[in-house]
């Protein structure tokens, strides 16, 4: 069940919003509407549902309106037009009441530069969340205690901020608003200020956390190697529109359009391709119907060395190698089982190409890659070398 | 042909606006002028000034002690200095004097960071004070000294009063500047998390104003200071009396003295108050 719906939400900043609405749907783009009347396209008819316990990454190019996106979800910025509901309550009609209520307990915010009260100690600053809400003092220190502990800062509480490195202070903020226990968490650009080394240690424990805590996070990234790395599913803006919603995986392989395409170009695909995207679909003889005639015939007719060996339900037995066939033939062997040969290097459908790069340096016969003891296709060196490189990628999958 | 127009009659409506204001307002004057006066009169005339000035004197070095992080610069000069004016026979008129101040400020600051807070949340409010609050500091003090006295007869509160119109727009100001400087992000956090727009102010934006607040309430001391002699025009007792009359008298040396005298009372209190903001700060 989806935890947040978002339904044709806009946003347009400047003193004429409902004439650019109206342009909006005429299909006029950004630009243009920048250019008659003078107001700017934050966001453009946005809509998504977010899953209860998922990661769902927002990315797109600076500008192209993720952090006003994402303040439309807590209502930091007033939607022009459109809802958002959280557990079925729309946020965008709320009265100031319900709407503090629903930033108190369901969602919380981590930001860029962290947001940090500078007067306040990290356990005053972790606290503040709990404090607003009236909460007994001992109880909401033993909770942002808690928090602290939790991302590693349990012997920082008395620190200021500016005693803090970033990393650190980001801890701070993740703590503060882990501190409310909220249903949902906000993470605008939260590791960008942040250097890379630290960056992707955050990576690594925001993604613990999630698993232990089940929390549903969204996540605003400029950074595609960020997004491929954390997100369950990715968002891709442009100019305030969301140009196309998928996992990594079908950012990568299926990118909706050339802008896509021009953002994933450079990404290092051996991280985020796995053996699914790039096997094919295997040739195979059959263990209870073929002999080591036909087994040579599918292996001239395609020109292979080698092909694979499966029963009737497709279980895997192994392969069979041209020369031993051939010999088998002229001695008159009619079943492949004596000729078969077990040493088959096997992958999952999600080992990732780098792995798959280490396996099939050391292996004559192509990788097989098996689901269920099932033969589901087969890797050559060849596509592992082509994906590496960025080109298409073969997915047709038998 | 200029000549065939009468001369329009400015100064009779604005004789008549300030009987208008006098009278319908008395319920505000009176009491300020019958209770709050002789407060003001007694207490730097009988309290301050009947403590032996040796006493006021050590405790205000103590006190620069330890304002100024237990250093000795501020302790040292303000015994000199205080001990300078008793010494020339000036002791109860700077009494009369710090009492002008110390209420015009605390005049000043109760209603200028209300003011200023207003201020910085409301772009009209802003854009109407901010001409008004220039013309308070640039229309000469003689011109509004004359209504002043109408309203609060002479002494003490009509220099209280034209002090306030002179030094309460830093205040107002730098609230409102400082309230406006705090970086959106902090704003957006303090929101994010479901705060009132009450405990917004209080927790976020009045303690990340201070410092700018504080040098507000810096300036407007000082400026309160400034007007010690102007008001000393209207009655006010106190060091600027001193000069005032030496001017009349063509008296140098007199004049001089009090006007060192009105000099290390500056000083100290621009000391205090830089110190007391600097430690609050950290
Ligand atoms: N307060 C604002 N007033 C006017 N325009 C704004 C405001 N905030 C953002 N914008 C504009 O909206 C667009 C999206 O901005 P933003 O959401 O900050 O992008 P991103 O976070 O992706 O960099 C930009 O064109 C930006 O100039
Ligand atoms: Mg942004």
């Amino acid at each position: 069940m989806p935890i947040i719906k978002v339904e044709n939400l806009s946003k347009i900043f400047g003193r004429k919003p409902q004439e650019a609405i109206g342009l909006l749907e005429e299909g006029y783009s950004k630009e243009d509407i920048l250019e008659k009347t003078g107001n700017t396209v934050g966001v453009n008819r946005a809509t998504f549902d977010v899953e209860e316990g998922e990661v769902f990454v927002i990315m797109g190019l600076s500008g192209s309106g993720k952090s006003t996106l994402v303040r439309l979800l807590n209502r930091l910025i007033e939607p022009t037009e459109g809802s958002v509901l959280i557990d079925d309550q729309d946020l965008a009609t709320m009265d100031k009441e319900g709407l503090r209520k629903v930033r108190r307990e369901k969602m919380s915010m981590v930001f860029q530069n962290f947001g940090l009260f500078p007067y306040r100690t990290v356990l005053e600053n972790t606290v503040y969340g709990l404090e607003i809400q009236g909460m007994d003092k001992e109880k909401s220190k033993e909770k942002a205690i808690q928090a602290l502990e939790l991302v590693g800062l349990g012997g920082y509480i008395e620190q200021y901020p500016s005693q803090l490195s970033g990393g650190m202070q980001q801890r701070v903020g993740l703590a503060r608003a882990l501190a409310n226990d909220p249903e949902v968490l906000l993470m605008d650009e939260a590791f960008s200020a942040l250097d890379p080394l630290i960056r992707k240690g955050m990576q690594d424990e925001l993604l613990d956390l999630q698993e232990r805590m089940q929390k549903t996070i969204i996540f605003i990234t400029h950074d595609l190697d960020e997004a491929l790395r954390i997100g369950d599913r990715i968002a891709l803006m442009k100019d305030g529109s969301i140009v196309q919603i998928g996992t990594p995986e079908e950012i990568l392989v299926n990118p909706a359009n050339d802008y896509v395409e021009k953002f994933v170009e450079d990404v290092d695909r051996s991280k985020v391709l796995t053996a699914e995207n790039i096997m094919k679909r295997p040739e195979t003889v059959s263990i209870e119907k073929h002999g080591p005639r036909v087994a040579l015939e599918r292996m001239r007719e395609e020109g292979l060395s080698s092909i694979y060996v499966t029963d009737k339900q497709r279980n895997l037995k192994g392969y069979v190698t041209a020369d031993d066939a051939s010999d088998a033939r002229k001695n008159d062997v009619k079943d492949l089982s004596q000729i078969l040969k077990n040493d088959v290097p096997t992958v999952n459908l999600d080992t990732s190409m780098t792995e798959i790069f280490d396996i099939i340096q050391d292996t004559a016969v192509p990788v097989a890659v098996v689901e269920d003891g099932k033969l589901r296709g087969v890797i050559v060196r060849g596509a592992v070398i082509a994906a590496l490189a960025g080109s298409e990628v073969n997915i047709d999958v038998g | 042909m200029l000549d065939n127009i009468p001369t329009l009659p400015v100064a009779e409506i604005v004789d008549t606006i300030t009987d208008w204001i006098e009278e319908t307002f008395s319920f505000i004057f009176d009491p300020i002028k019958d209770d709050f006066g002789p407060f003001l009169d007694d207490l730097s005339g009988d309290y301050l000034a009947a403590i032996p000035p040796w006493i006021v004197i050590l405790i205000v070095a103590v006190l620069a002690f330890f304002v100024s992080g237990k250093k000795f610069g501020l302790a040292i000069f303000s015994i000199i200095g205080l001990w300078f004016i008793q010494n020339q026979g000036q002791w109860e008129q700077l009494m009369y004097t710090f009492v002008l101040v110390i209420a015009a400020s605390i005049i000043a600051i109760i209603i200028g960071v209300p003011i200023g807070i207003l201020m910085s949340k409301s772009k009209t409010l802003q854009s109407i004070l901010t001409p008004i609050l220039d013309f308070m500091q640039t229309m000469p003090a003689f011109v509004y000294l004359i209504p002043t006295v109408a309203f609060f007869s002479i002494g003490m509160p009509p220099g209280v009063f034209a002090a306030l119109i002179f030094a309460t727009p830093p205040t107002i100001r730098l609230t409102n500047l400082g309230i406006r400087q705090v970086p959106n992000e902090l704003i957006e956090a303090s929101e994010a998390f479901g705060s009132t727009p009450m405990q917004k102010l209080i927790k976020v934006e009045l303690p990340m104003a201070k410092k700018t607040i504080m040098a507000g309430i810096n300036q407007t001391v000082m400026l309160t200071l400034s007007m010690v002699v102007i008001a000393s025009m209207i009655g006010a007792p106190g060091l600027g009396r001193e000069v005032m009359r030496a001017l009349q008298r063509a008296d140098v040396g007199s004049g001089f003295v009090a006007g060192i005298g009105i000099v290390i009372l500056a000083i100290i209190i621009d000391r205090f108050t830089q110190y007391l903001n600097k430690q609050k700060g950290e």
